[in-house]
């Protein structure tokens, strides 16, 4: 692999980093706007609105950058890039089409992207406890109790994958993909899927962030640029989730014509399912924290149980 | 030395660091945090020494779920902003004793066990299929002897939190909770 190559793909992956999120939270936008039936924004560069996200991206530089003054202060500065760095380290994997179309093969390629995905709590978790709030805390606090309770059905969903393909790669599952693996993988999928809703803390999982119960959860003392990069988190974790939703259950970039146009079928399930988060928004109300836990571990905790189960026996009823 | 040989002990002493700060550091949370600094220098001498499937292991386990569990445990105590004096037992002497006799016997160990063995860099060795084999096949034993450790543990962790009054007062708390509900709806 020469410089130039790995110039490319750096370069592919940074861009893929700073557009699709972007992308994403301006379909919110709109989405939203039309499914409750009001304009929102029109006015922004003249079409639509169009401009509306980059206005808001300068409202965002302009506005003070403010520590309270009994934060702890170079822990609550740092807590936002820990909350976002790691959904750009995780995009280096994710594959986008066929024939080496990814930023680096990794062999224990689900592994990695899963444990990269929980160092982002960490950034909550600071975020949290050093803006000596309690509101801050609180947040805090339901964040690290709904992510710990959703790392487990999203660890098994995944495992359930690995274990139909063979392998921890996520090309090497690509490679194995056939197309009766999405009904046989199915329970598994919408469970991955829920999960990772939950770990983003979107609706209807957003109790961590109440704004009528608890303002902003851990981020209610940020403003300015380091506030946009906890919501920019948020967008590049729906980009994340639905990305590795559709490699591990919805065969990524397979699809007719697959040689030619794998990354438009990938980009395709990939946009239809950050679709999906953004409709979930609109869609249901928002559950209390005790239901968060209750639906984790005695819903989704048990069916992926039953999925990892089903994979084994057709696995071997297969190759036996 | 090779570039690869710089930076382990480049990453060597900045482990070496924040796991220092860990212990001498007058503030709870911090501690934690240096804790992450030295768990995540590790898992990049595991990449170092190629065994890749064992560094994504560290991250997943000890910096996505055993340090968001302590950050977790410091919030529900009181972890207050700044240096928690009170939290001093006053065992240091004896803490420091212990570390370093226990650091000399694993040093002594690794040293003996491991002398004469190397490993070639050039070419991965901890991928995860012949991980998989040799802990299926050759490690089996202790792997099954671990699981009903943690099985055990699991239980023991139920069974100490589930005390009897604490499982009336939770009775006792649903039901005000779903009268409440139900006196509000009817």
């Amino acid at each position: 692999m020469d410089v130039l190559d790995v110039a490319v793909r750096v370069a592919v992956v940074m861009v893929a980093f700073l557009v699709l999120p972007l992308l994403v939270g301006q379909t919110e936008h709109k989405v939203m706007a039309h499914m409750q039936g009001r304009l929102g924004p029109m006015h922004a560069g003249g079409f639509h609105g169009w401009a509306q996200l980059v206005a808001d991206g300068v409202k965002f530089a302009q506005k003070e950058d403010t520590v309270p003054a009994g934060a702890d202060r170079r822990v609550f500065q740092l807590a936002p890039a820990v909350a976002l760095i790691p959904y750009l380290v995780v995009l280096v994997a994710i594959p986008l089409g066929p024939d080496g179309m990814v930023g680096q093969v990794l062999d224990a390629g689900i592994f990695f992207v899963l444990a990269v995905l929980g160092v982002g709590v960490l950034g909550s978790l600071m975020a949290g406890w050093a803006s000596a709030n309690k509101y801050s805390l609180l947040g805090a606090l339901r964040t690290a109790a709904q992510l710990m309770a959703y790392e487990l059905p999203l660890l098994l969903s995944a495992a359930s994958v690995a274990m139909a393909a063979g392998t921890l790669s996520l090309t090497g599952i690509l490679g194995e993909f056939e197309w009766w693996w999405v009904p046989w993988q199915l329970v598994g999928g919408v469970v991955f899927f829920t999960a990772g809703l939950a770990e983003l803390q979107r609706p209807p999982f957003d109790a961590p962030i109440a704004p009528e119960e608890i303002i902003f959860g851990a981020y209610t003392e940020y403003s300015g640029l380091r506030f946009a990069f906890f919501l920019l988190a948020e967008y590049a974790g729906i980009v994340v989730v639905s990305a590795l939703t559709a490699v591990l259950f919805l065969g990524g970039w397979h699809g007719p014509m697959s040689d030619q146009l794998g990354w438009l079928w990938m980009l395709l399930k990939t946009g239809a399912l950050s679709f999906l988060v953004i409709w979930a928004r609109v869609a249901w109300p928002r559950l209390r924290a005790d239901q968060i836990q209750k639906f984790a571990w005695t819903v989704l905790v048990p069916l992926a149980l039953a999925q990892i189960a089903l994979t084994g026996v057709i696995k071997v009823v297969v190759s036996g | 030395m090779t570039g690869q040989e710089v930076v382990f002990v480049i990453v060597g002493v900045v482990v070496l660091g924040a796991a220092v700060r860990c212990v001498t550091t007058r503030e709870l949370v911090h501690a934690a945090l240096w804790l992450v600094v030295a768990l995540g220098g590790l898992a990049v001498q595991y990449l170092l020494l190629t065994a890749e499937f064992v560094a994504w292991v560290q991250v997943l386990i000890y910096l996505g779920s055993v340090v968001v569990l302590l950050l977790f445990g410091l919030m529900l105590t009181r972890a207050p902003i700044g240096p928690s004096p009170d939290a001093d037992s006053g065992n240091r002497p004896v803490a420091l004793a212990v570390s370093l006799a226990s650091a000399a016997a694993l040093v002594a160990l690794v040293v003996d066990a491991f002398r004469t063995s190397w490993i070639e860099l050039d070419r991965p060795h901890g991928e995860s299929g012949p991980v998989g084999e040799s802990l299926f096949q050759n490690w089996v034993l202790p792997f099954e002897a671990l699981s009903v450790l943690l099985l055990a543990a699991l239980v023991g962790a139920i069974v100490v939190s589930r005390t009897r009054g604490n499982e009336q007062r939770t009775e006792q708390r649903t039901e005000q909770r779903d009268g409440q509900r139900n006196g509000g709806v009817g």
